[in-house]
């Protein structure tokens, strides 16, 4: 086959390219990571100095990135020769040193962080391209790329302070660019709340690493992965614990029941920092949390049963509410919840590989679906402005607004459908072949339950996106009609970065095409670049647990089921098509709440009005029971107060016995002798 | 019980008596008289205890100088008649009394601790050899010759000083 | 007889010190302070017989300091009453400030 012999041939060309290496030189490592940070001084000192100084601030901030993904492209051409090798760890300088902990300023270069990097830096760079055609403050250019610093030290650090740093430093940033516009209560609030509920998982993420530097005395990547397996007993309480905590920090920054309550809140943020921070990166470090943590997680099988029910439970939970939302880029929130619950299923069962191929993958097209929507908002906002008409937030974003807009923006239109497909699961983009591994892997280690989560979870995907795509684009257009002629397409630095996600979209699935689909050569590239990386947890899942098996339930190879499976989205997004086109949608402001078991979806299941309830509130009570009680009455009532008031009445007493009189006196003196001379007598 | 001792109590009991009657007495001058009469009986005792130009002292000095002198003062002032009561009232008298019973026990046990009474009377030999007067003065004019040059500008100053605390103005 | 002394001495003390409690007037109380002076006067001439002639010539310079603080102590009363026209202590305020 034609494609096979393309593939072939690349494949050889890079082999030659580097078979002259034996061992694996990282190129300038230091560099990805500092080009960012470079950035964000520049652009820093800009907003401050010179806020209107754009052009600067439009060529520095993707520049720099451009670079660091040169670098990181470089650093994998040049591992790609080199299989089986030892990860490199260049350490930079001694960070702290006290008693038995020693952490360095060290990064780790192995395949699953190169890979990682190249990631991050590529989806980054796009998205900057982009946001100079959306907005190009120098303090919003200053934050996203401190922002990509932060996750290139999470990703690339060798010991767990390091990628603790680089952890809190994207909450901290996601908290700046999600309040970007912080003079709007509404928007300061969601960075808020996003900082709060992360730093619950933050505190999991604290204890775990404390547990492990207790029983382990080292903090070092390579050290504890060595040490860990005989450290600990198998499925012992202690490495269960742990792991159970690093997952809570999961849970926190990946957006998993129960801390993904911030994630579409975040969507008061600037659309490229929800298509960078909560699709493409931040939040899938959690998902690289797990994986490179693998052999911890292995050790304890009952983490990652845990690991496993609640990504397959919020990713069916999430798309039933992406079912119901009016909200342009709320739908592609809940998507990524449910989307992360795929990733966090994959690594659960064991299949580390699939998970990280799912991660790359849902970067490009998660990444392009909100481009995309940003460029409609951008679209309706100046159409709307154009003619005076009201063009705040729930009046551009909100679908019910929208529809017909393939004529007026036909490549946003495009390329959203490529996006759009792409997550539904359909041939031959990329999500088919990272979705379908993992819910493959899942029925393979006999994960029915979940492998049946897993695939509900698929059909309403393919329904909740075409629902999407139908009333954005498709039918009758709901925009007023003297909008409508002000409707331009977006510029062209938009434009660009939303056909290179396509075409990431599309090519990025190619990577591994395993064995058992028909028709198509076996290209398993990413499992074997992956495998070094993996090697340690596998071997101690095969050692525990044996064999991952080949068949699925209910009989069929892997062949069988990926084919059924596009079809199954095939279907949905036709079905779904045909049903939604002709629906008539009330505008937004005037539309009434949707009823019965809908308005539960709408609503969210009322878990934020939960946790209102039973977190919030008393939490909240108490701390007004602290200051009431504690703080003002104890501390500065009995505490201070009470020694200033105790001081002023003992100064009273005291100056009750200066009065003057000579006879008062007399009678101290007396007194005074009359007690010393008992002193002595006694 | 010889003669000396009771000669000693018979003073003993008449300095205490008008000492009691001193501190009673409303009218100012009939306290100063009764002070000498406790200043006389000390003196006897002085006698008593071989200290003979002490009690010879005490009676010029003492009584004689410096308690005419608050004669003086109290005919001075006018104080002799028409005087107000000026001794505090009754819950004073309990508790001045009461002190003082507190004072003289404490006084008492602290004396109690003294060292046992030495054997030896030493005053009387140095009295038989020196006599009376001599035996004080040696020590006086050659060991302690500077505290008397002191003592004397003492007395100076108290002198300057009386003088112009009392003046009137001009 | 030393002990006797010394007992006579702690009571005459005592009531000086009971008398400059209970009297209001500012001669008396000086008075009462003058007895005071005496009592100690007795316990060192007690004491130096059997310790030595020192005893004597302290009393002498107890007296003598008497007499200068007799002196002085009397003229300030004496200034005092021309100002307040009484020697009752309780019309002399002016140490409270």
């Amino acid at each position: 086959m034609v494609g096979a012999s393309v593939l072939d041939s690349m494949l050889a060309l890079v082999q030659e390219a580097v078979t002259h290496e034996r061992a694996y030189v990282p190129f300038l490592p230091s560099w990805m990571i500092l080009l960012p940070f470079i950035g964000f001084v520049v652009n820093g000192a800009v907003a401050y100095l010179a806020p209107d100084r754009r052009k600067l601030v439009s060529v520095v901030g993707p520049g720099v990135l451009g670079l660091s993904f040169l670098v990181a492209a470089v650093n994998l051409v040049l591992l790609l020769g080199v299989h089986d090798a030892e990860p490199v760890i260049r350490s930079y300088w001694t960070w702290m040193e006290v008693g038995q902990l020693r952490v360095e300023a060290a990064l780790q270069l192995d395949q699953l962080s190169v890979i990682m990097a190249l990631v991050v830096t590529c989806v980054s760079f796009i998205i900057h391209i982009y946001s100079i055609g959306y907005m190009g403050y120098a303090r919003y250019f200053s934050f996203l790329n401190l922002f990509v610093f932060f996750m290139l030290v999470l990703v690339l650090a060798a010991n767990f302070a390091l990628m603790f740093v680089g952890w809190e430093g994207v909450g901290l940033c996601s908290y700046l660019l999600i309040g970007f516009w912080f003079t709007q209560a509404a928007k300061a609030d969601a960075g808020q709340k996003a900082f709060i509920v992360n730093r619950i998982g933050d505190f999991g993420f604290l204890m775990a690493m404390f547990a492990l530097f207790t029983y382990l005395g080292t903090l070092d990547f390579q050290a504890v992965f060595a040490i860990a397996p005989r450290a600990f007993e198998y499925g012992g309480a202690a490495i269960t614990l742990i792991t159970l905590f690093l997952f809570l920090g999961c849970t926190g920054k990946s957006a998993q029941i129960p801390l993904y309550v911030w994630l579409p809140d975040a969507m008061h943020g600037p659309t490229p920092v929800s298509a960078l921070i909560h699709a493409a990166t931040m939040v899938t470090a959690g998902v690289y949390l797990v994986a490179r943590t693998g052999v911890l997680f292995a050790l304890a099988p009952l983490s990652m049963t845990v690991v496993a029910v609640v990504g397959a439970v919020t990713a069916l939970f999430a798309a039933t509410i992406a079912v119901q939302q009016f909200d342009i880029k709320r739908v592609i929130a809940y998507s990524t919840i449910s989307q992360l619950g795929y990733m966090f299923l994959a690594v659960g069962v064991g299949a580390y590989t699939a998970g990280i191929f799912h991660l790359a993958t849902h970067a490009f097209f998660k990444a392009l679906l909100f481009l995309a929507s940003g460029a409609v908002i951008h679209a309706m906002h100046h159409a709307l402005e154009h003619v005076g008409e009201e063009a705040g937030e729930d009046v551009t974003q909100d679908m019910r607004n929208m529809g017909g807009l393939k004529s007026y923006l036909p490549t946003t239109f495009r390329t959203a459908w490529i996006g759009a497909l792409a997550l539904a699961g359909v041939f031959p983009l990329a999500g088919f072949f990272s979705k379908d591994e993992i819910i493959w892997s899942a029925g393979a280690r006999g994960q029915t339950l979940l492998w049946v989560l897993a695939v509900l979870t698929a059909l309403l995907t393919a329904g909740y996106i075409t629902r999407w795509l139908v009333m954005v684009f498709h039918g009758a257009s709901r925009v007023g009609e003297g909008a409508r002629r002000y409707l331009r397409a977006a510029p062209s630095a938009m434009l660009v970065a939303l056909i290179l996600l396509a075409l990431g979209s599309v090519a990025s699935g190619w990577v591994n095409v395993p064995e058992a689909l028909p028709l198509l050569p076996e290209f398993t590239w990413l499992h074997h670049f992956l495998h070094p990386s993996f090697a340690a947890a596998e071997h101690v899942l095969v050692e525990h647990m044996g064999e991952p098996a080949h068949v699925a339930p209910f009989g069929g190879g892997e062949g069988t089921w990926a084919v059924l499976s596009t079809t199954a989205a095939i279907l949905v997004v036709i079905f779904t098509f045909m049903a939604l086109r002709g629906k008539k949608y009330a505008p937004a402001r005037e539309a009434a709440e949707p009823t019965g078991l809908w308005r539960l979806l709408y609503r969210k299941w009322y878990v934020d009005e939960l946790y209102d309830v039973v977190i919030v509130r008393p939490f909240k009570a108490l701390c007004m029971f602290s200051w009431r009680v504690f703080d003002q009455g104890l501390i500065d009532g009995a505490l201070v107060n009470g020694v200033a008031y105790t001081t002023r009445f003992g100064g009273w007493v005291v100056s009750r016995f200066q009065t003057g009189y000579v006879g008062t006196y007399v009678l101290i003196i007396v007194l005074g002798i009359l007690i010393i001379l008992g002193a002595v007598a006694l | 019980m010889d003669l000396s001792q009771i000669v000693f109590y018979l003073f003993a009991g008449l300095a205490v008596a008008s000492s009691v009657l001193m501190v009673t007495r409303r009218n100012p001058v009939y306290a100063a008289l009764y002070l000498v009469v406790t200043l006389f009986a000390v003196a006897g005792i002085f006698v008593l205890l071989d200290a003979h130009f002490l009690a010879a002292l005490q009676v010029v000095v003492y009584a004689g100088a410096i308690l005419v002198l608050f004669l003086f003062v109290i005919m001075l002032l006018n104080l002799g008649h028409a005087f107000e009561p000026d001794i505090r009232g009754r819950f004073w008298w309990a508790f001045a009394a009461g002190l003082g019973l507190v004072l003289l026990a404490e006084l008492v046990t602290v004396m109690r601790g003294a060292p046992e009474r030495p054997e030896a009377d030493i005053l009387a030999p140095l009295l038989e050899a020196k006599g009376a007067v001599a035996a004080v003065a040696e020590p006086l004019f050659q060991s302690y010759v500077v505290a008397l040059e002191v003592t004397g500008i003492l007395l100076l100053v108290a002198m300057v000083g009386a003088v112009v605390i009392a003046k009137r103005r001009a | 007889m030393l002990v006797e002394s010394l007992v006579l001495s702690a009571a005459l003390f005592a009531i000086g010190v009971a008398g400059v409690l209970l009297r209001r007037n500012a001669i008396v109380m000086f008075m009462c302070i003058e007895l005071m002076l005496n009592a100690v006067n007795l316990f060192f001439v007690a004491v130096s017989r059997y310790a030595g002639i020192e005893g004597q010539v302290f009393v002498i310079f107890v007296m003598t300091v008497a007499a200068a603080e007799a002196a002085v102590g009397l003229g300030i009363i004496i200034s005092i009453f021309r100002h307040y026209d009484s020697v009752d202590i309780r019309n002399f305020r002016l140490l409270r400030w």
